[in-house]
C-alpha cells in the first residue's frame, strides 16, 4: 500500500475507534409478580429489551458478585431460580426453603440468605453447590435481609413479629433483637457498615440502628402534604455509598422520599408511579430505578439532579429490582 | 299469599355441647435453642439501649369466651359453622404471640370456657379474680354486658369479637368491652360507600322479620341516608317455618320470590338484611326485576374473606389452613385480631401486667397490622377498632371500603361506622 494509502486506513480506524457505538453500560433487571416474568431494560436508552418467562410469583431479584447470574425468588415455586444474567438462560434451581421472599449474598459472593415468609425461617445456601447450610429460625414472617459489608452480621426483619433480627454468620445464631414499628419490611446497612437502616410499613418510619451496640440512632418519620399518613409506607430503602443521601420507597404515597443521611431529615419527596416499594441504583449511582407495583411501571430517578427522568412501563406488579454494570 | 319457603323446622343449637367440661387449652411455642441475651430496645433515640436481663418468663393467660346459643342451621349445607369457629383463630394468634414472645421472654396461654351465658358469666369471672386479664368474648349483647358488670373494677378488658350491636358501641359502651368486630353500622357503611360509589342509589330493601334482621336493616337505612341513597322500597319477607331438608323445593321458590320482587319503582340494587340466613340465599337470580343483590347475601360487607391475599394476607391464610385445616371466618379472623393487640402491646410494654397492657392498648401510641394494609387502631371514644371492610362474593373479596373519595378530618377509617361527634357513648374513657 502507498504511504498515503497506510495513513489514510490508519486515519480511518482511528476515526472509527473515536466515534464506536456506545456500548450498554448497564441493565435493569425488574421481577413481575404477577405476570411471572423479569423484564430487562437497556440501562442507557432506558427501554425494555426483553421479557423473560421466569418461575411463579418471582420477588426478589439479585447478581452474583460476578455478575454471571440472575437470582430470583420464585416464592410459589418455593425455590431460588438462577439465570445467566447475559443470555437470560436457566441455569439450574437452588433449595430455598419455603416461600422464599428477598434474599441477600454475603459479600464474598457466598452463601445466600434467604427470608421464608411462610415459615418464619431464614435458610442459609451455598449457591455454587447448591445445598442447604442452615436454617435459622425467625420472628412471623421474614422479609427484609441486610448484610454488613465485612459480612460478619446479618440482619432480618419479621413483619408480625416487628423485629430486626441480628445474626451472627459465623454462627448463624441470633445474638440480639431490636424491636422496630409494625410490619418492617427492609433492612439495608450503609457502606461504611456503621448503620442499618430499618423500614416499617405500616408505622410508617425508618429506623437507623447501630449495628455493633443495637442502638438506635434515629427514627425517621414521613409527612407529605396532601397525602394520608396512612398511605406513607416505607419499604425499600437505598443508601449512596458516601453515606451522605438515602431514599426511602414510600408504597402508597407514590414518593420515593430523599433524606440527607447524615442529619436524617427528609430534603424532598419525588412523585414516582403508584404503590413504590423496592429501589436499587446504577452502578455509579446517577441512576435510581423504582418498582411502582400498581401501575406497572419503572420510574427512574437522576440522583443528582433530584429528578424523574421517565418511566418505563414493565410487567404487572413489578417487584424487585437489580441493576448490572454490563 | 303468604310465602313458605322451604325451610328447617328442628332447632339446633351452635355449639351445643352442654357436658364439655372447661376447656383448658395450653398453647406455648416449643423452646428454641437461641443465645438471647439481651432482649429488644425501646423505639425512643433518646435513651440508650436498655438492658434488662430477665429469668422469669412472663405470662399472659387469655381466655376465649364462647356463649352456647341456640341457632337456627343456616340455608346452605355448605355454611354450617365449624365446631372450632373462633376457637382456630385464638390457637393462631397464641402461636403467632408466642413466636414474638420467645424473644422477649414472654409466654402467652389460651383457655376456652363454652357455656351458656349465666355459667359463662360465673365462670369468667371465676378465672378474672384468679388473675386472667383478657376475655375474648363471642357472646351476645346482653352476655357481653353481664361480663362487663361481672369484671367491673377488675384490671380486665373484654374484646367484643362477636357481635355486631350498634348499641354495645352506643348508649351500652362499657369502659371495660373494647369491639375487634366490625358494628352493623360499618359493614352498612361500608357496603354503602360501594353502592354509592357505582351509582347504584336507588336500592330496594328486603328485610327478614327477627330482631338481628330487623336491626341490619336499620343500619342500612342509616347509611342510604348517610351516603345519599334512596329506597325507593322496603319489604318485609315473612316466612313460614318448614323442613328445610324436603325433597322438593326449587319449583315453588322459582315461583314465589319473583311473585314476591315485583311491582317495585325502578331501582338499581336489591339490599337484602336476612342475618337469621332463612331466605336470602334465593334471592339472586330470583327477583322479578334482573338486579344484584347485596347486604347479608349476594354481595356481603365483613372484617374478613378467605380469599383475601392482598397485604401479605396470604401469609394469615396459610397459617391458619395449616392450623386449622379450614379456611378462616371473620369470627376467627376478629378473635385473631383481638388477641393479636394483646401481644402488641406485651411487646411494646415489654409487660405481662394487665393494668399496664390495657392502659397501652386504650392509648393514643396504640396500633396493630392486620393484614389490611394500614394501622388498625381503636376509637378513643368508644374502643371499636377502626378497620377497613372487605365486599366479598363467597368466592373472593372484591373491593374494600372505605372508598376512594370518601374524606374525613382525622381518618377515613371513620366514614365507616358511627364517628364521634355522633357517639352516644358516655361510659368508655382511654
Amino acid at each position: 500500500m502507498s504511504r498515503i494509502g497506510t495513513a489514510l486506513s490508519i486515519s480511518l480506524a482511528a476515526g472509527s475507534i473515536l466515534f464506536a457505538p456506545q456500548i450498554s453500560a448497564q441493565t435493569v433487571f425488574v421481577t413481575n409478580e404477577k405476570d411471572n416474568t423479569v423484564t430487562v431494560i437497556d440501562g442507557d436508552t432506558l427501554e425494555a429489551v426483553k421479557t423473560v418467562k421466569v418461575g411463579q410469583r418471582p420477588r426478589g431479584v439479585t447478581l452474583s458478585k460476578d455478575e454471571k447470574w440472575l437470582l430470583i425468588c420464585a416464592s410459589d415455586d418455593n425455590t431460588v431460580q438462577v439465570y445467566d444474567a447475559r443470555t437470560m438462560e436457566f441455569v439450574k434451581s437452588l433449595p430455598s426453603g419455603p416461600d422464599p421472599e428477598l434474599f441477600i449474598l454475603h459479600p464474598s459472593g457466598n452463601p445466600l440468605y434467604i427470608a421464608n415468609e411462610d415459615d418464619n425461617l431464614v435458610t442459609v445456601v451455598d449457591i455454587e453447590k447448591g445445598t442447604v447450610l442452615a436454617e435459622i429460625p425467625v420472628g412471623v414472617e421474614p422479609e427484609g435481609m441486610g448484610i454488613s459489608p465485612d459480612g460478619k452480621l446479618l440482619v432480618n426483619t419479621s413483619e408480625t413479629t416487628n423485629m430486626a433480627h441480628f445474626i451472627d454468620t459465623a454462627t448463624n445464631e441470633i445474638i440480639d433483637n431490636v424491636l422496630v414499628d409494625s410490619r418492617p419490611r427492609f433492612a439495608e446497612f450503609t457502606k461504611d457498615g456503621r448503620q442499618v437502616w430499618v423500614s416499617a410499613e405500616i408505622g410508617g418510619t425508618v429506623t437507623v440502628i447501630q449495628p455493633e451496640t443495637r442502638e438506635i440512632l434515629a427514627k425517621i418519620t414521613f409527612s407529605i402534604p396532601g397525602i394520608v399518613q396512612d398511605a406513607i409506607q416505607p419499604v425499600g430503602v437505598r443508601v449512596t455509598k458516601d453515606g451522605k443521601r438515602a431514599f426511602v420507597a414510600l408504597g402508597p404515597a407514590n414518593r420515593v422520599a430523599v433524606v440527607n443521611a447524615e442529619t436524617f431529615e427528609v430534603e424532598k419527596y419525588l412523585l414516582v408511579g403508584q404503590r413504590v416499594w423496592q429501589l436499587a441504583f446504577s452502578p455509579d449511582e446517577r441512576l435510581l430505578f423504582t418498582t411502582n407495583g400498581a401501575s406497572n411501571d419503572v420510574s427512574v430517578i437522576d440522583t443528582e439532579k433530584l429528578r424523574v427522568l421517565r418511566s418505563i412501563k414493565v410487567g404487572r406488579y413489578p417487584w424487585g429490582v437489580v441493576v448490572a454494570s454490563f | 299469599m303468604q310465602n313458605s319457603v322451604w325451610l328447617r323446622s328442628l332447632v339446633r343449637c351452635r355449639p351445643c355441647r352442654p357436658w364439655l367440661p372447661l376447656l383448658a387449652i395450653t398453647a406455648f411455642a416449643a423452646p428454641l435453642i437461641l443465645p438471647v441475651d439481651a432482649l429488644g430496645q425501646s423505639t425512643d433515640p433518646t435513651t440508650a439501649k436498655q438492658t434488662s436481663r430477665q429469668n422469669e418468663v412472663q405470662k399472659i393467660t387469655i381466655i376465649l369466651a364462647r356463649e352456647l346459643r341456640d341457632a337456627p342451621p343456616p340455608l346452605s349445607l355448605l355454611d354450617f359453622p365449624p365446631e372450632d369457629e373462633g376457637i382456630a383463630g385464638a390457637k393462631l394468634a397464641i402461636a403467632d404471640n408466642n413466636t414474638t414472645g420467645r424473644f422477649l421472654k414472654q409466654e402467652f396461654t389460651l383457655e376456652v370456657v363454652e357455656a351458656a351465658a349465666y355459667d359463662l358469666v360465673l365462670r369468667v369471672k371465676e378465672k378474672a379474680s384468679a388473675g386472667a386479664g383478657f376475655v375474648i368474648a363471642d357472646a351476645a349483647p346482653d352476655t357481653v354486658l353481664a361480663l362487663s358488670a361481672a369484671l367491673d373494677g377488675q384490671n380486665a378488658l373484654i374484646f367484643n369479637a362477636g357481635s355486631g350491636d350498634d348499641a354495645l358501641r352506643e348508649e351500652n359502651c362499657r369502659k371495660n368491652v373494647v369491639h375487634t368486630a366490625p358494628s352493623r353500622a360499618m359493614l352498612a357503611d361500608a357496603l354503602a360507600q360501594y353502592l354509592i360509589w357505582k351509582r347504584w342509589r336507588r336500592w330496594f330493601l328486603l328485610h327478614g322479620t327477627q330482631p338481628d334482621d330487623l336491626a341490619y336493616a336499620a343500619a342500612l337505612r342509616r347509611a342510604a341516608n348517610r351516603f345519599g341513597a334512596k329506597i325507593v322500597e322496603e319489604r318485609a319477607y315473612e316466612y313460614e317455618v318448614g323442613s328445610r331438608r324436603a325433597d322438593g323445593g326449587h319449583e315453588q321458590i322459582q315461583q314465589q320470590i319473583p311473585t314476591f320482587t315485583q311491582n317495585v319503582p325502578d331501582y338499581d340494587v336489591l339490599v337484602i338484611a336476612d342475618e337469621s340466613d332463612q331466605f336470602g340465599e334465593y334471592i339472586p337470580y330470583m327477583t322479578w326485576d334482573a338486579r344484584p343483590v347485596a347486604g347479608t347475601q349476594g354481595l356481603v360487607a365483613a372484617s374478613w374473606h378467605p380469599a383475601l391475599e392482598q397485604w401479605g394476607g396470604t401469609q394469615f391464610q396459610s397459617r391458619f389452613q395449616k392450623l386449622a385445616n379450614r379456611p378462616a371466618r371473620p369470627l376467627d379472623y376478629n378473635v385473631w385480631i383481638a388477641i393479636r393487640s394483646i401481644g402488641e402491646a406485651a411487646t411494646r410494654t415489654r409487660s405481662a401486667d394487665p393494668e399496664k397492657l390495657i392502659a397501652y392498648l386504650k392509648s393514643a401510641e396504640f396500633d396493630v397490622a392486620g393484614f389490611k394494609g394500614r394501622k388498625l387502631t381503636f376509637r378513643a371514644w368508644n374502643g371499636q377498632l377502626r378497620q377497613p371492610i372487605l365486599l366479598s362474593t363467597p368466592k373472593l373479596p372484591l373491593t374494600v371500603s372505605p372508598q376512594p373519595g370518601f374524606l374525613h378530618q382525622f381518618s377515613e377509617l371513620d366514614t365507616l361506622g358511627v364517628d364521634e361527634p355522633e357517639s352516644k357513648c358516655s361510659n368508655y374513657a382511654p
